[in-house]
Parts: C-alpha cells; structure tokens; sequence
C-alpha cells in the first residue's frame, strides 16, 4: 500500500517497527510508549528529509504511482453533480480523455482530464490514459459548449503521451492537437489546467493551454518521456533518472521558466497518502485562479492568454 | 516589431563536377551535381533528400525577391543541457553544418509575383527541431503577415520539438498555434507544405494547420515517428505507412507536388485566394538603419 519505492525504504522500515511497538502495546505486557513516541520523531523527520528532496526522477515514479488521484477522483471529491458527456461526434468516445459538466463551489464548470485505469481491466478501457485523435475531438467539443456558455474550462492532465499508433497516426493526431492548441488560445472563456500527474508532452499540452496553468508538487512536464530522451541523446534507457534531472520536468524549475503559474502543494509522500487533502488543496487553487479570472474583462482574455504564450522562449538577437 | 533584413544571396553552389553519391533509397550512384541540380531529388528513383532551406528559398524565389527577417536570432541554453555534448556545441556544430544560424529562415518576397510571408525549415540543422528560435521566428512571422495582410506560406521539415530547451521548446506549439489562431480570425491564407520528413511536434502544430495542406511525394508525415509505433504496438507497420501518400489516403492533405513543380502550384494556389501582388515598399520588412560607428545610441 505505501508505494514502496527505493528511496521510502527508511519510512517503510521505521512504519514497520512502531507497528510491531503498538501490537505489544496492545497485549499490555509491556510499556512501549516511550519508545514508540521516539521511532514516532525518526518517522517524521525520515519523511521530511526524504519527501522534502526528492529527485526529479523520484517524482516522476511518484506521478506515475498505481494510487495516485486521478481526473475523475478530484471531480468526484471537490465538484458536485457531475454529468459525464461521451464522445466527439466523428468517431468514438475515448475513455482515455473524460469530460463533462459539474458544480465546483456553487459554479457550473466543463471538466476535460485524462484518465488512467486503476487495473489492467479499466487500464485496457482507458489505455494507460494515452487519448487517440477522437479524445482531443471530444476535448475539443467540451470546449466549445464551455464558450457558448461562457462556463469555465477546467482541465486535468495526467497522460504519458498522445498514443503513439496506427489508428491515431490514421485519424490525423497531430492534427487533432494542433487544432486543441488553436482553438484553446482563442477561446472565449476561462480555462484553468491542472497537471495532476504526467503532463506527457504534445499529448498533456492537447488539452494544457490555459490562462493560468497549475501543478502539483510531484507532478511532472516534459517534451519528452525521461526514458525517450535517454533512448535517444543516450542510447541507454536506464539513463531516465539522468534525463529526467536534465529535461528540467519538476514544478519548481517550470516555475522558473514560466511553463506554469502555481504549485500546489500535497500531503506528504505524495498525493496517493492522502486523497481527501490532496483534492483540498487543489480545490482551492482552482477556485482562487478562477477567483483571479473572473476579475479579468471577458473581452481582455484571449489577449492576455495570448501575451502570456508570447512570451515563453529563451534567445539571443545582437 | 523589429525586422532585421538581409537579402538571401542568390547564387549557385560550386560542386564540383563528378562527384558520385548512392541514392539512400534505391542505391544507385549518381553523381551530387545531378542530385543538387534536380533540387535533391534521385534522377534515378526520384527519392528527395532534404533540401536545405537556402537552396528552397532559390527554387521559390527565383527572380531573388526574398528578405530574410530575424536572422540575427540565435538560440541560448535556458537550461545548460548536457548530453554527451553541451548544448552551445551542439549549435555550433549545428550551424557548422547547415551553415545556417538557426533551423529555419524566415522571410518575406515575392512568390511568383505574389507577395508571401514565408518560412522554410531546414533539417540540417538539428534535424530542423523545434525550440524557442523556431518557435519566436515563425511567430513574428506570422504577426507579419497579419499586419502586412499577405499569406503565410510555411514549408515544414522537422524530427519535432527539440529536447535541448525542454518544456520551452514544447511551449512553442501552443504559442505558433496561438498566432494562428490570430491569422485564422483575420482571414489570411495559411498554406503549409510538409516536406520529409514533418513529424513529432511540428506536426502536432503549425503544419497541421494550413488551409491548404500540400506534401512532397514521399514524404514521410506523422504525430509519433515509426520507431516508437513499432516499439509501443509490437508489431509491423504496413507497407507505406506515414507517407504523404497515406496521409492523403486518409484525408490529412490537400494534394501531393513534386518539388519542381511546388513554386508553380504554390503560385496557382496564392492566385486563387486573391494574394495581392508584390511590392517592396509595402512589403519587404524595413530595412534595419545601418548603425554608424561612434554613433550615439
């Protein structure tokens, strides 16, 4: 249950001792509690020293992790009445991007999210949350009922990549996100975009165009998968963890480049340790950018969504 | 907005004559000069290898009508990349290479007489990928064009976003897609030509995005490249598969132009959209003011 990554060995150890201190406790025989208020201490600080410096690869596994909050369990916890709406009206409906309308705090919003599977059963339903072109269709679709109604967008990504296949090469997916990325810089209404775990590339920036993009801590966003760049600059895809450090995919160094806006924070040891806190904090990040949004004239939107993509970028002129 | 001008010089290459070359595709030997002559198209099997972008910008703009803009731009190293190599020396080894300061040249001339804003990819340098030069370039190009009310003519040729600049080169595809979006309201003709290869980002971008979408024979066109669909499916890809031929197959592209004929049906296309014709004064981008020295700033 607690992950089990490499590096949570410390805090699965000192877990595993205060467990067996509280089941003596528990027979009465003997007195514990001193001890136990002690390996207590260790526990706290081995969490804060190792959740507080995580690599970048670290997080990645972490985003990547088979509990973690997903799109439909932040809507589930932080919106109400949510109606799920299927399909792009061309095609299918890609249950690897999921969409509808909800009530977040009194207003109505349009969700768009990818979707991971919590088995292989509903992995196999959603693929692994890798949208095909008619995801992006119907993501695109949502949008548009969102501007005729002047409702705000809110979107979640978590994705490790537009699905790299036949099908979707077939039915034009760089096209279908080349069209999200156009449609989503001239639209009429705010959109605020959550990467709530893999932020995959061109396929999280398919739906990622936002006035103000928000991330969580352990989340990660890159033009690249850490083992593709690996793959190719290195040859070797054990390098990830190399290229991972690299590719600057962590909140706090696309804070600095303006790649995104806001960190959210999560509970400690990541998101999966806490669902209800987790959503929490998400909640409020939302609100209070749709809070900011709200403040900007409808009119002023799409330009100052404009300037902010303007500017993005790192040259020289003489 | 500042433009900086330079005319494109316009002269042929010295190759030295008899010079052999195996075709990459069907193994022949030709000689370069037949290559460079046909526009590096095989004059056995009609394969085309890459053009660079100084040798397009010559087979398009033949009476030499065409002004460069933002060419003093150059790429930085916002995020002091290393691989086996330093970014700043995979530049210049890039531009060694290309001879070109960045992987793409933009412009504005005169296309068969008609005035275009226009901007040619070349994958010679860093496999024409994309990062924040590419991104700014094509950017202010298309803000030219909206100003200048003339069509925007972009000809792709690009692996995708480039690993070196990270998420910034990613951003790149929302924000060329957010001038786009500007063009589009405006009601200027977009026409993009994907040459080979036009894949990852590049795609997944400005390229898709034409009115008109016309590809080179042969080219090889897609959103992921076949190495990684072969790795991730597990299986073979069928014959043909990610051409320009499938593309048009499925409906992704308006027509298929050999490379001979591209300035001619580009010129058709702009003919029939109503292209206003070229002329310097209200189109060639402002000459930058030759800076005297000891001049005062």
């Amino acid at each position: 249950m607690n992950g089990g990554f490499d590096f949570e060995k410390p805090i699965v150890e000192l877990e595993g001792e205060i467990g067996r201190l509280r089941a003596l406790a528990g027979e009465g025989t003997v007195d514990v509690a001193a001890e136990i208020e002690s390996l207590q201490k260790k526990l706290d600080a081995a969490r804060r020293d190792i959740y507080g410096n995580l690599t970048p690869w670290q997080r990645v596994q972490i985003a990547r992790h088979p509990q973690r909050p997903y799109t439909l369990d932040y809507v589930r916890l932080m919106t109400e009445g949510f109606i799920e709406l299927a399909g792009d009206r061309f095609f299918a409906n890609d249950q690897a991007i999921v969409g509808g309308v909800a009530r977040l705090e009194g207003r109505t919003v349009v969700v768009v999210g990818q979707q991971k599977g919590r088995d292989t059963k509903e992995n196999l339903l959603r693929n692994f949350g890798s949208a095909h072109p008619e995801g992006y269709r119907k993501a695109y679709r949502l949008m548009r009922l969102a501007e005729k109604f002047r409702l705000p967008v809110v979107s979640f990504i978590d994705t490790p990549g537009a699905y790299p296949g036949i099908g979707a090469e077939e039915r034009g997916q760089a096209e279908a996100i080349a069209c999200n990325l156009r449609a989503m810089a001239a639209l009429e209404t705010p959109i605020v975009a959550v990467i709530i775990g893999e932020g995959g590339s061109g396929g999280a920036l398919g739906i990622g165009v936002g006035d103000e993009v928000l991330m969580l801590e352990n989340a990660y966003y890159s033009v690249i998968s850490p083992e593709g760049c690996a793959a190719i600059l290195w040859k070797d895809q054990s390098k990830a963890a190399e290229a991972a450090s690299t590719l600057r995919i962590s909140p706090r160094e696309l804070l600095e480049l303006d790649v995104i806006d806001l960190i959210v924070p999560e509970p400690l040891g990541g998101a999966h340790r806490n669902y209800e806190l987790a959503a929490r904090e998400v909640k409020a990040a939302l609100l209070g950018a749709l809070d900011r949004l709200g403040r900007v004239p409808p009119g002023d939107l799409v330009r100052r969504r404009y300037e902010k993509y303007r500017r993005i970028g790192s040259f020289t002129e003489e | 907005m500042r433009f900086f001008a330079r005319r494109i010089k316009v002269k042929k290459r010295d190759i030295p004559a008899g010079v052999w070359t195996k075709c990459r595709r069907c193994k022949e030997m030709v000689t370069s000069q037949e290559v460079e002559e046909n526009l590096m198209t095989c004059p056995k099997c009609g394969y085309l290898s890459p053009l660079p972008a100084p040798a397009r910008i010559r087979s398009l703009f033949a009476d030499g009508e065409f002004h460069e803009i933002d060419a003093r731009m150059r790429p930085a190293d916002p995020l002091k990349f290393v691989d086996s190599l330093p970014y700043p020396k995979r530049q210049q080894s890039a531009e060694k290479r290309s001879g070109l300061p960045e992987a793409v040249v933009t412009g504005i001339g005169s296309l068969g007489g008609f005035a275009v804003a226009c901007a040619v990819m070349d994958f010679e340098y860093m496999g024409g990928s994309m990062g924040s030069v590419v991104g700014e370039k094509i950017t202010r190009l298309i803000e030219a064009a909206i100003e200048k009310r003339i069509p925007l003519l972009i000809i792709s040729s690009s692996g995708g976003a480039r690993m070196q600049e990270g998420a910034l080169s990613l951003l790149q595809l929302a924000k060329t897609s957010a001038a786009l979006a500007r063009l589009d309201a405006e009601g200027i003709l977009f026409v993009s030509v994907m040459t080979n290869p036009t894949t990852g980002g590049t795609t997944a971008s400005f390229a898709s995005l034409g009115d008109v979408i016309v590809a080179e024979p042969g080219a090889l066109i897609g959103f992921a490249g076949p190495r990684v669909i072969k790795q991730t499916i597990q299986q073979d890809l069928p014959d043909g598969f990610q051409t320009a031929e499938f593309l048009l197959a499925h409906g992704m592209v308006d027509m298929i132009v050999p490379r001979r004929e591209l300035g001619g049906r580009l010129a058709a296309i702009l003919s029939l959209f109503g292209a206003p014709r070229f002329r310097s004064a209200a189109h060639a981008p402002r000459q930058r003011r030759p800076r005297r020295e000891g001049a005062e700033a």
